[in-house]
């Protein structure tokens, strides 16, 4: 593995312990005394600093420092976790994220928040911050000594005679210490004699074979200095008795005396004396079982980490699949053999199979909005930092799991949406106060699964959009005419109209020149659809619906002047096989349909895309209700729906070209080529040249009621 | 014989980290992501050297030393204390649970080969 790959794995965990922290400073919230969620965060932080160091990152090391610092005192109960605590902790958190993401770019952070951070942490210490400088040791191992001191010129012939007594503890060897191993690193060091002193091993019934009865004296002839010789000892100080003294040193360089094979009496009771004198093992006594430990329930599943290609790839093939399956099925049919019936049996199961492996290879790539959902909760801070409101984040159905390019490409537009509900939909503390609500604002997140669709709202408990003041904009911009008659739901979604900003005043927050319109383009751009309601005094919900998966999606196969082509299912509300006496023409060829009292424009397909007709056989074709976000309820006319079915999609953008009104391309079973048409495009350029069935539609209503 | 390490650390970074360093000083290395996992393995891995986390979901590195040093199948297998915090205090804890020596973060192969050579009479 190479450094910098180990460097990409540290910031992919970086990722995970940040999404981890997250997670943890919500979840503190609700319970600050939950000291595992505690631990937790803490652990988050630390992994990081610990990582950070290893990559001298040392801005990062330091952050993490000071908020681990912190958070260390919170988990050993000294410090009670209050809101301005927990906002300092939600923005330290960002901040380490920020630091995160500068240090693997490569980019410049400001550090002038990152000062006022570290002294709002620090101001949690007390006196210990001012006297506990913070430095982070380039050498890896900590001696107790001063780093290794080189001999040098002067010194190097300065020889001198340590007399060491070493006499282990049953300790030592329990700790997993080897005294051998000890008496091979001393006599690296230079000329050493040993003499084992063997006189406390008892009798052998006596005789406890984990139980420590050997000493050691040694003498050791050697140019280092005292520390090194400590330092052979480090980790096994408090576990034994030593005493290192010089007997001989300077110039003066005397032979080691040879050692007498028989340890001599005198030997003994110097021993025996050091024994007298001392405890045999000066322990620190045990402060009571470490704090940490305890049952952690949350332990993440086994995982397997992928190359999201190679998952790609996978997906393809078996897109390739399901259209070979729909081929092989329809040549079957085509055969026309007696035999059929229990081949058509095989075959569904084979359909069946091929959907069960193409369901499970979606899945892989299937994600928690969760983290999604968390980065929001840091919009919701700022955008209310930012605009003196206060508010909160609330989620719903984090664990909805959606493509990962949907969460991806998502972000954006939701970011976007969480940041104008806190900016445009909740009112100033005061106003809530005055309206009798709770002055901190919420804002909800939710995500569900809904027959094959995933749902996402953002709602706010705001004042709800002001109409009056939307539409007087929209008459302004010119965006529609002065004398217009909208019912509410078609004002609120002047809103996704381009070129409609929504502020009077342009806010530092959200007037960025981005407006809803984008976010419509984004999630449309996804497959799916953005709609508004809001209620005056109660607030306002952005309600996004898209695909489960970008590859695949059910649709009618239909037929449009000779052409097959394919229609989303998700964006038809109903299919109508319409009575002629129920469509009137409107001007000189506009169309309307009567659906159910109310007047629906229909938009014919096949003039829109630019066909010729050859099947205008007088018939009135098939009217697909389709529900627009700009022109409301549309009909559209096609010739006749032939299947319904599931269809690959191929994008036509990256095969040939982006047509208007077409979306992408498909192959069917019979390996023709079928377009897949995108009904809200299709009905827009249908209001745009000029044939505008959306000023008639609100005539129509007009003159209707 | 190649010297076996088992390194239990929930941070992957560190793992690769160790992993990189002792494979590359010749130590046969094996590796488990939280103290209980750790403790799981040992039997299997049966090495010569642990180095443990302190700061770990599920079962910490005091937990750690403490299973692995007490109860019916106690070992005497050194361990190795990978801390951020160098503090006297931690490291006579550490000590005192049972722990061989300690290796303070960051640290850098070098020191990290020679502690586990002293530790386990290990030469490559």
């Amino acid at each position: 593995m190479s450094g910098n790959s180990i460097r990409d794995t540290f910031f992919e965990e970086c990722e995970e312990l940040l999404e981890a922290l997250v997670e943890g400073l919500s979840q503190m919230e609700q319970a600050p005394d939950d000291m595992e969620v505690v631990n937790a965060v803490f652990r988050s932080v630390h992994s990081i600093k610990g990582g950070a160091g290893a990559f001298a990152l040392d801005r990062l090391v330091s952050f993490a420092h000071s908020f681990e610092t912190v958070m260390d005192k919170v988990r050993d109960r000294e410090l009670v976790v209050d809101e301005k605590l927990m906002s300092l902790f939600h923005r330290a958190g960002d901040h380490l994220s920020d630091l995160v993401d500068s240090a693997r770019d490569e980019t410049h952070l400001d550090d002038e928040a990152e000062t006022g951070l570290i002294g709002e942490l620090d101001s949690y210490l007390g006196d210990e911050a001012a006297a506990e400088e913070f430095s982070f040791d380039a050498i890896t191992l900590d001696f107790d000594g001063p780093a290794i001191e080189l001999p040098s010129e002067g010194d190097s012939a300065a020889f001198r005679v340590f007399d060491i007594r070493f006499a282990p503890s049953r300790a030592l060897y329990e700790n997993g210490h080897e005294p051998l191993l000890i008496l091979d690193a001393l006599a690296d060091l230079g000329d050493l004699t040993v003499e084992a002193d063997i006189s406390r091993i008892p009798e052998f019934d006596a005789f406890d074979p984990a139980d420590a009865f050997l000493s050691w004296h040694m003498r050791l002839t050697s140019s280092e200095p005292e520390t090194t010789l400590h330092e052979v000892f480090e980790f096994v100080e408090g576990l034994c008795d030593l005493d290192i003294s010089v007997t001989a040193g300077g110039e003066e360089v005397p032979v080691p005396a040879p050692l007498d094979p028989e340890p001599s009496t005198g030997t003994v009771e110097a021993m025996a004396e050091i024994e007298a004198a001392e405890p045999p093992c000066e322990d620190t006594p045990y402060d009571g079982p470490p704090r940490e430990r305890r049952k952690e329930p949350r332990g993440p599943k086994p995982t397997l980490r992928v190359d999201l290609d190679r998952v790609d790839r996978l997906i393809n093939t078996v897109g390739e699949l399901i259209i070979n399956q729909a081929m092989i099925s329809q040549r079957i049919e085509e055969l026309d053999l007696p035999t059929v019936a229990h081949l058509t049996n095989e075959l569904e199961a084979y359909k069946l199979l091929a959907r069960d492996i193409q369901e499970g290879v979606m899945a892989i790539r299937a994600q928690p909005v969760k983290p999604l959902f968390q980065r929001m909760s840091r919009i919701v801070r700022e955008a209310s930092d930012a605009t003196g409101k206060k508010a909160k984040m609330v989620t719903v159905g984090d664990s909805t799991e959606v493509d990962k390019t949907v969460i991806e490409r998502l972000a954006d537009p939701l970011t976007h949406m969480v940041r104008n509900a806190v900016d445009h939909g909740l009112e100033k503390p005061d106003g809530r106060d005055a309206a009798g609500k709770d002055p901190v604002g919420t804002i909800r997140l939710s995500a569900s699964h809904r027959s094959g669709s995933v749902f996402i709202e953002i709602s706010d408990d705001g004042a709800g959009l002001d109409r009056e003041r939307i539409l007087a904009k929209a008459i302004e911009k010119g965006l529609v005419p002065p004398d217009v008659e909208l019912s509410d739901p078609e004002i609120d979604n002047l809103l996704f109209l381009p070129g409609f900003s929504t502020a009077g005043e342009v806010s530092a927050l959200s007037g960025r020149g981005v407006g809803m319109d984008v976010v419509k383009n984004a999630v449309h751009a996804l497959g799916g659809r953005v709609s508004i309601t809001s209620t005056p005094g109660k607030g306002t919900t952005f309600a996004i619906v898209l695909p489960l998966t970008l590859a695949v999606m059910d649709g009618f196969v239909i037929s449009v002047a000779d052409q097959t082509m394919v229609i989303p299912i998700s964006s038809i509300l109903e299919t109508i096989r319409p009575n002629p006496r129920d469509i009137h023409v409107v001007g000189t060829d506009s169309e309307v349909v009567s659906v159910r009292g109310s007047y629906v424009p229909i938009v014919d397909v096949a003039d829109n895309l630019g066909l010729t007709r050859h099947d205008d056989a007088g018939g009135t074709g098939i009217l697909l209700l389709v529900s627009t976000e700009l022109q409301g309820l549309t009909a559209l006319r096609v010739t006749a729906i032939h299947d319904q079915r599931q269809v690959v999609i191929k994008s036509l953008e990256s095969n040939y070209a982006a047509i208007q009104g077409v979306s992408a391309a498909t192959i069917l079973g019979d390996g023709k080529i079928a377009l897949i048409l995108d009904p809200e495009e299709l009905i827009n350029l249908a209001h745009a040249s000029g044939n505008d069935p959306f000023a008639q539609h609100s005539r129509m209503e007009l003159r209707h009621g | 014989m190649t010297t076996k390490v088992l390194a239990i650390d929930d941070s992957r970074t560190i793992r690769n980290l160790l992993r990189v360093s002792l494979e590359g000083a010749g130590f046969e290395f094996h590796s488990a992501c939280d103290g209980q996992e750790g403790v799981d393995v040992f039997p299997d891995v049966d090495p010569d050297v642990v180095i443990t986390d302190i700061n770990m979901p599920k079962l910490d590195g005091f937990g750690v030393i403490d299973t692995l040093r007490g109860g019916p199948n106690r070992t005497n297998v050194p361990i190795l204390v990978l801390t951020t915090e160098s503090s006297d205090e931690l490291k006579a804890r550490a000590r005192n649970a049972g722990a061989t020596g300690w290796i303070v973060k960051p640290f850098d192969d070098a020191s990290l080969v020679s502690v586990l050579r002293r530790l386990t009479g290990h030469v490559s």
